[in-house]
């Protein structure tokens, strides 16, 4: 596949501008160097994993990466619609907000997650330990992503987890305080820790080569 | 008291005026621990206004700090719009679903009465009864939410971008509510006794927004607030970031600026120097797990670093200690303020 560096600069422009035709019109004019899979993987999660790492180093603010996921979200879903077998489905992975209902983190997650071809379930907000054990076991999960806001949300993981020892699923948390304390995603168990949506399509990507 | 020892509230005054006081001032804001104090569960603590004005008076003379802090938990505010609030056993009371799942209702919202609120009033009665009790020895320091991160809760995260950014007729409208009551919030606090208020403002935060939507928004809804509320007010972005807005903050009418355990407190203190205080900014999540000898490390190094020429508070940098954080970590940095933060401070 040919290099798509101009078309990342460009896309990036058009995403922090909330230009969403322009946006559209180079994901769609960059068709003819790739599939629709290889343009969502390459040119789309990379531009928006530019983004990301600008929040993360102070550049960019949330809601612009916010904006940026849900622009793509919504180009890619054209031309790489949820049903389009190429979506990188399997192994099934879920994302859910663990015991309260601050869901942005969440939503950015999915967004960037689905722009960057990936399909996954969205389980929602304020799910407990009992609701998310019952979940992974029934719909064999095998990646849970969790966002959580509050610190006791985060420190009740280590519970959550515990519940699925007898399961293979990987659980990969985000939020507030795990930002705070990295150390923290190590002391709950968990199988790993995304300060960004950048992070997390590495860290996803990681586990989809490991676990298909 | 020591000869020449100054009072909290001559020790906050003084360090507000970008002089520096006897020593410097800590604003341990531990809002949770008042209830380990007074044997009770957190939402028992919180049910009524003379448990967290009891349990602030048990905090000041525990750990010898120089404020008291009713703060209640951040969906206060919420409540009094109608909003569910959900109480766990271990952390501070959580917003349940957003209270406005229908855009389109922002057009019927109003805004609640201060004096028709129970949730508010427990607020205002504990804050009287500190006003008693501190002889105006002690600032008590009031609380509101900005009516610029208010819809956060209100709508939810994503809602309240979306309307920012494309329906400016419902923005505009919610603002106006938002403000109304801030306002009287903020002055009914004043009225009961509260030194100053705390204008909790983390969707401005650098970290949120990008510094010319801030202009266009929440800056003008700052300035036309706080110049509307009847005493001193700080900004808190807790744990946002607050650089890049800078040179904007003090043009709000604000005199203190809360900020992020992620930004560097030198530069921070460069940019604001003979400006704005500067709160902060230890890390509040990190403070769980701190040794005694780690937390005087930190707290000598915030001091060296922010305090010299005062316009600095000690303070954790999110307006609300975990109720995890232990009491010996909490003695560590009473104990480390007084050991290195008597004025001039020594640089070592």
């Amino acid at each position: 596949m040919d290099n798509l560096s101009l078309e990342i600069n460009a896309l990036e422009r058009a995403l922090l501008t909330m230009d969403q035709s322009q946006a559209e019109s180079i994901v769609i004019g960059a068709m003819t160097k790739g599939t629709p899979i290889q343009i969502a993987s390459e040119l789309v999660s990379g531009t928006l994993q530019r983004i990301g790492d600008s929040w993360e180093t102070g550049n960019l603010a949330l809601s612009q990466v916010y904006m940026s996921g849900i622009i793509c979200e919504e180009v890619i879903d054209k031309i790489l619609p949820p049903s389009n077998p190429l979506r990188k489905n399997q192994p099934k992975m879920a994302i859910a907000v663990f015991e309260d209902y601050h869901l942005l983190g969440k939503r950015i997650l999915y967004s960037t997650l689905r722009a960057s071809g990936f399909e996954l379930i969205d389980l929602g907000g304020g799910l407990s330990t009992d609701q998310l054990v019952e979940i992974v076991k029934n719909e064999k999960i095998k990646i849970l992503l969790l966002s959580v806001l509050m610190l006791p949300s985060a420190l009740r993981i280590k519970e959550l987890k515990l519940n699925l020892l007898d399961t293979d699923v990987k659980i990969i948390v985000g939020g507030a305080p795990f930002r705070f304390d990295t150390e923290l995603w190590k002391e709950v168990g968990a199988d790993g820790m995304g300060k960004d949506s950048s992070d997390a399509i590495e860290i996803v990507t990681k586990l989809m080569e490991e676990k298909s | 008291m020591k000869k020449n020892e100054m009072t909290s509230m001559e020790r906050v005054l003084t360090t507000l005026s970008h002089k520096e006081p006897d020593r410097v001032p800590l604003f341990l804001l531990a809002t949770m621990h008042g209830a380990k104090e007074l044997g009770m569960s957190i939402k028992e603590y919180f049910s009524k206004g003379e448990n967290v004005a009891e349990g602030q008076i048990r905090i000041n003379l525990k750990y010898n700090t120089d404020c008291y802090y009713p703060f209640f938990y951040a969906p206060l505010e919420t409540e009094a719009f109608g909003g569910e609030v959900i109480y766990t056993e271990d952390g501070p009371p959580n917003s349940g679903r957003p209270l406005i799942t229908d855009i389109q209702k922002i057009n019927s919202l109003t805004a609640p009465k201060v004096k028709d609120s129970e949730v508010l009033l427990k607020v205002l009665k504990s804050i009287q009864i500190l006003k008693k009790h501190s002889k105006d020895k002690i600032p008590i320091i009031g609380v509101v939410m900005s009516p610029f991160s208010l819809p956060v809760l209100q709508l939810g995260f994503e809602k309240y971008l979306d309307i920012m950014h494309f329906r400016k007729d419902l923005f505009n409208h919610l603002m106006k509510v938002n403000q109304e009551f801030c306002i009287d919030w903020a002055n009914a606090q004043i009225e009961a006794g509260a030194t100053a208020i705390t204008y909790f403002d983390p969707v401005s935060s650098s970290t949120i927004i990008p510094r010319k939507l801030y202009l266009e928004t929440g800056f003008q809804i700052a300035v036309h607030t706080i110049a509307q509320i009847k005493g001193s007010t700080a900004t808190h972005f807790a744990s946002g970031n607050c650089l890049p807005i800078a040179d904007l903050l003090p043009q709000t009418g604000t005199a203190v600026v809360a900020v992020s355990t992620e930004e560097d407190i030198s530069k921070v203190k460069e940019a604001f120097k003979n400006k704005l205080t500067v709160l902060g900014n230890m890390n509040g999540i990190e403070m769980r797990r701190w040794t005694p000898e780690q937390t005087d490390k930190i707290v000598k190094d915030l001091i060296q670093k922010a305090a010299p020429g005062g316009g600095f508070i000690l303070s954790d940098n999110h307006g609300e200690i975990p109720f995890q954080v232990s009491d010996e970590v909490l003695f560590a940095v009473s104990e480390a303020v007084h050991k290195y933060g008597t004025y001039p401070i020594i640089k070592s």
